[in-house]
């Protein structure tokens, strides 16, 4: 019996799992994926937004700033990459300035620091390659940019250290109100827990479904993106919006903790998880961005992806309890990354209000560290590799990824199950050649320590095969079984 | 302190290292990050390797075996497993490998020889959804060739550079249905020879003036769409052709892999994406030079052999000089109409002994055409040449002679002549 059990692994399930696991309960999270973050929380703007958008008074506003602030000494102790750049709104006429101005006042209401109007001559003495069209600029000094899958993974493995059970793979079927609390029903048999946090994302309202009458649409926004080299990491060094539209905070530039640039996303309404990339969509981003900064070279482009929002009907949060004993964190579009850990906080609240007993652990551990080769100084480099010899073997030369980085997140507490799992966890092929080199050895080095054949190795989600047979075995016309 | 430290042990690497040896040079070093020398050979099991330096047909790892063969009879060291990870002040080279860990190993000179990368689905954003089965001709190469496994049953490619062409048919011969091979230029991107030994024989159509516009298929590539593009590249609504494939191989470009010559601070050219070059293969840092398809993208192996034999002799005249930097009169080489690179970009004439070699590609395909050669408004050289095309890289000697008569710059561009 759990006292809590999360569905979902995405920023918001692990940060609640974060929150809870500082208490002596049993916490269970069930995840359909063979991996967490694998939903929105991999694919969008990775933006820490200082919080001047939402309306004031609404749940988005008063988490957004309390996330942000949360997040700073949360990446800090848990070694997720995170950069306090800064960020502007630009606008790009007259017709524009009050928009911009409208962000300030909001922003002076949700209590965001260091807000300041700056001219176009001001802004772009801040960022030399923007638009000479831009007359005035909303600048946040407290906005920042962040690794969301870092991020959401660091909470998780944390909650897992202390304590909490992380069931991959495992598909919500069905959900049970019973005497004592609620059944989940998956393909890995029945979970019983008091109290159920539903944090499904782009699926919550089908969850919702599932223990409650309708209640909201889940109206998925998918936003399309480009990756730019990090010859385009310098391009600008805060994030740069647009005035916002209903659609939403519009097409941005952006530096990346990893150094590279991205630019997007547009907004368009899909069904259910369509995140394939569109021309059309890619060219408006192309056009948009270059209206804020001309000179993006899209020739550097390394990768194009797109995520979906979660977006309601309801335009804030939902963070309820819809039914004894199950709540909903749903509706978690932007600013979800931005407010995460204070989502955590705030659903804590909600299970102790109806009558979880909360008492803190004396051996709560809030720590994580991981080898990242790369940075090190060359002295350190040495001691490693002396030390142990797989650091000295560079799988992914892009990012100068070493064998024994694969081997240390193999051996982590949530290992990766897939090539582009061990991506998420020490960036080998994220780099400019996406893979071609370091692919197969990472296929290699999973095969060998996961006991298993390469053609059994995933892409990515189970499905993703990516070899089909030996070359030595004849071909057959009905085709051999993958998985 | 070596004498020189060359940075990669592929055709390049190691053809500078003999010649250097032979040069003179008693102490090189080859630093390959590999588990064996020979490079991106070891995976291209075919043969069409060595017609030129050898004068008879190898396969890739019997080249390289070749080459393996002469450095053994010298006594140029070889690290293999380490990657060189920065180049920096005073030829100061950083490496880090499991066995020998980090070091940091100072040399006269230095030959930088780290071949090329595959253009990857990313750089041309093919739109669609990003499941499993998009690979680089040269992934799935390594995969059949190198680890023995099959990347997909029904292939399509895209590009028609040569190693997607050399995948069409080695796909077919292991049993993998080649669907087509596209290619949004009006003419293909490869050797005329691999055109007819890899599509043609094997029946597999090749669609000029076509590219992938969609990918479709959630966990596997399940569907590609291609459409026929008008003449500024854009697909024409209506056009698309639909097919049903588990993997598209995509064969559209190399790019010289300069990240460590970006970092030394060297001279690039935006054309070539390498190193700007002398005659000699000299980069902007003195005693630094560049070979290979590091330097541009060569079709042939033969050429990166001749290519890098000049590097490592220039290196060991270098060294043997004693570490003088070359003063004197440079000729810059420009781009006229039709050419869209020259290597080398810069020529020293008194640097030169006989003749000086020019290679270049052009911008379209040329029937009976002249390469001129000019300097200022005087015409210094012309050479005929019945079929021009950007897959096939051009070669021109320039007589020393000619050159000292040449002020300033010199303009190679292409003329068609009226039947």
């Amino acid at each position: 019996m759990y006292d809590v059990l999360i569905i979902g692994c995405g920023i918001t399930g692990a940060a609640a799992a974060f929150q809870l696991s500082k208490y002596r309960l049993k916490v269970g999270i069930l995840e359909r994926e063979n991996d967490v973050a694998l939903g929105t929380t991999k694919a969008n703007s990775a933006i820490l937004h200082a919080g001047y958008d939402p309306e004031p008074g609404t749940l988005m506003a008063t988490l957004n700033v309390r996330g942000v602030e949360l997040a700073r000494e949360l990446c800090q102790k848990l070694d997720v990459p995170y950069r306090n750049c800064g960020s502007l709104v630009l606008a790009f006429s007259e017709e524009e300035r009050p928009a911009v101005e409208e962000l300030y006042r909001r922003g002076i209401e949700n209590g965001v620091p260091g807000l300041r109007l700056l001219t176009g001559d001001e802004a772009r003495a801040l960022e030399p390659n923007l638009s000479e069209q831009v007359v005035a600029a909303l600048h946040a000094p407290s906005a920042a940019i962040c690794s969301p899958w870092e991020y959401c993974l660091a909470l998780a493995e944390t909650a897992v250290r202390n304590g909490v059970e992380l069931y991959l793979s495992t598909n919500l079927t069905g959900l049970e109100q019973t005497a004592r609390g609620w059944t989940a029903r998956t393909n890995r048999g029945d979970f019983e827990a008091r109290f159920v946090l539903n944090a499904a994302g782009v699926d919550a309202a089908a969850v919702h479904d599932l223990a409650a009458p309708h209640a909201f649409d889940i109206h998925p926004s998918r936003g399309q993106y480009y990756l730019l080299d990090k010859s385009e990491g310098t391009r600008v060094g805060r994030v740069i919006f647009q005035c916002p539209s209903k659609a939403g905070k519009g097409v941005l530039v952006a530096p990346t903790v990893h150094g590279n640039l991205i630019v997007g996303p547009d907004a368009e309404r899909v069904e259910g998880n369509d995140t394939a990339t569109t021309g059309d969509g890619l060219r408006f981003v192309r056009e948009t961005a270059q209206k804020s900064v001309p000179s993006v070279n899209f020739r550097e482009s390394i990768r194009n992806f797109a995520g979906v929002r979660a977006s309601t009907d309801r335009g804030d949060f939902i963070l309820e309890e819809s039914a004894p004993g199950f709540f909903d964190l749903a509706g978690i579009c932007s600013p979800g990354l931005s407010a995460a850990p204070a989502i955590g906080e705030y659903a804590v609240k909600l299970l102790q209000k109806a009558g979880l007993a909360l008492e803190r652990k004396d051996d709560f551990v809030c720590k994580r560290r991981r080898t990242r080769f790369k940075e090190l100084p060359p002295q350190e480099r040495g001691t490693l590799v002396e030390r142990e010899p797989a650091f000295g073997r560079v799988i992914c030369r892009c990012e100068t990824v070493t064998e024994g980085e694969i081997l240390e997140a193999l051996h982590g507490p949530i290992p990766p199950a897939s090539v582009d799992g061990v991506k998420r966890r020490v960036n080998a092929g994220m780099g400019r050649c996406q893979g071609g080199f370091c692919g197969p050895r990472v296929v290699d080095i999973l095969a060998r320590e996961l006991h298993k054949s390469p053609g059994e190795i995933v892409q990515d989600q189970a499905g993703s095969w990516l070899l089909d047979r030996e070359t030595k075995t004849a071909a057959s016309e009905g085709g051999m079984s993958h998985v | 302190m070596y004498d020189l430290i060359v940075i990669g042990g592929g055709p390049a690497g190691l053809a500078a290292a003999c010649a250097a040896w032979e040069g003179g040079l008693r102490s090189i070093l080859i630093v390959e990050r590999d588990k064996e020398l020979g490079g991106i050979l070891n995976q291209c099991i075919h043969n069409g390797f060595g017609l030129h330096h050898f004068k008879e047909e190898l396969t890739g790892p019997e080249y390289a075996g070749r080459f393996g063969k002469l450095l053994g009879e010298t006594g140029v060291e070889v690290r293999l497993d380490t990657m060189v990870l920065e180049v920096t002040e005073g030829r100061q080279v950083h490496m880090v490998g499991k066995s020998t860990g980090y070091r940091v190993e100072e040399a006269q000179s230095i030959v930088l020889a780290m071949g090329c990368r595959e253009r990857t689905r990313g750089a041309i954003a093919i739109p669609g959804t990003r499941p499993a089965g998009v690979f680089t001709a040269g992934a799935a190469q390594r995969y059949v060739n190198m680890e023995g496994w099959m990347p997909g049953k029904r292939v399509v490619i895209l590009g028609s550079g040569d190693i997607g062409l050399i995948m069409a048919r080695r796909m077919t011969l292991e049993g993998a249905k080649v669907l087509a091979c596209v290619e949004v230029m009006p003419y293909s991107g490869g050797l005329n020879r691999n055109i007819v030994q890899c599509l043609h024989d094997y029946d597999i159509p090749l669609y000029l003036s076509h590219t992938v516009t969609d990918i479709r298929g959630k966990d596997r590539v399940e569907q590609v769409v291609v459409s026929e593009v008008d003449g500024q590249r854009n697909p024409i609504p209506g056009t698309e052709m639909v097919f049903d494939c588990d993997t598209l191989l995509l064969s559209v470009g190399l790019i010289p892999e300069n990240e460590l010559t970006r970092q030394a601070g060297i001279a690039i050219d935006r054309r070539t994406n390498g190193a700007v070059v002398y005659e000699n293969m000299e980069t902007s840092l003195p005693g630094v030079f560049a070979c290979g398809n590091v330097c541009h993208v060569h079709d042939l192996v033969d050429f990166v052999t001749a290519e890098s034999q000049k590097a490592g002799a220039a290196a060991a005249a270098y060294v043997r000089g004693g570490g003088e930097a070359v003063q004197g009169r440079v000729l810059e080489v420009k781009n006229g109409d039709g050419v869209t690179y020259t290597v080398p970009q810069r020529i020293r004439p008194h640097r030169v002994d006989k003749l000086c070699g020019l290679f270049f590609r052009v911008n379209r395909v040329c029937r009976d055409s002249e390469i001129l050669v000019t300097s200022g408004d005087t015409q210094i050289a012309r050479f005929k040449r019945e079929h021009l095309a950007p897959g096939e890289m051009e070669h021109i000697d320039l007589p020393r002679a000619l050159l000292d008569r040449a002020e300033g710059e010199l303009t190679v561009s292409i003329r068609e002549v009226e039947q």
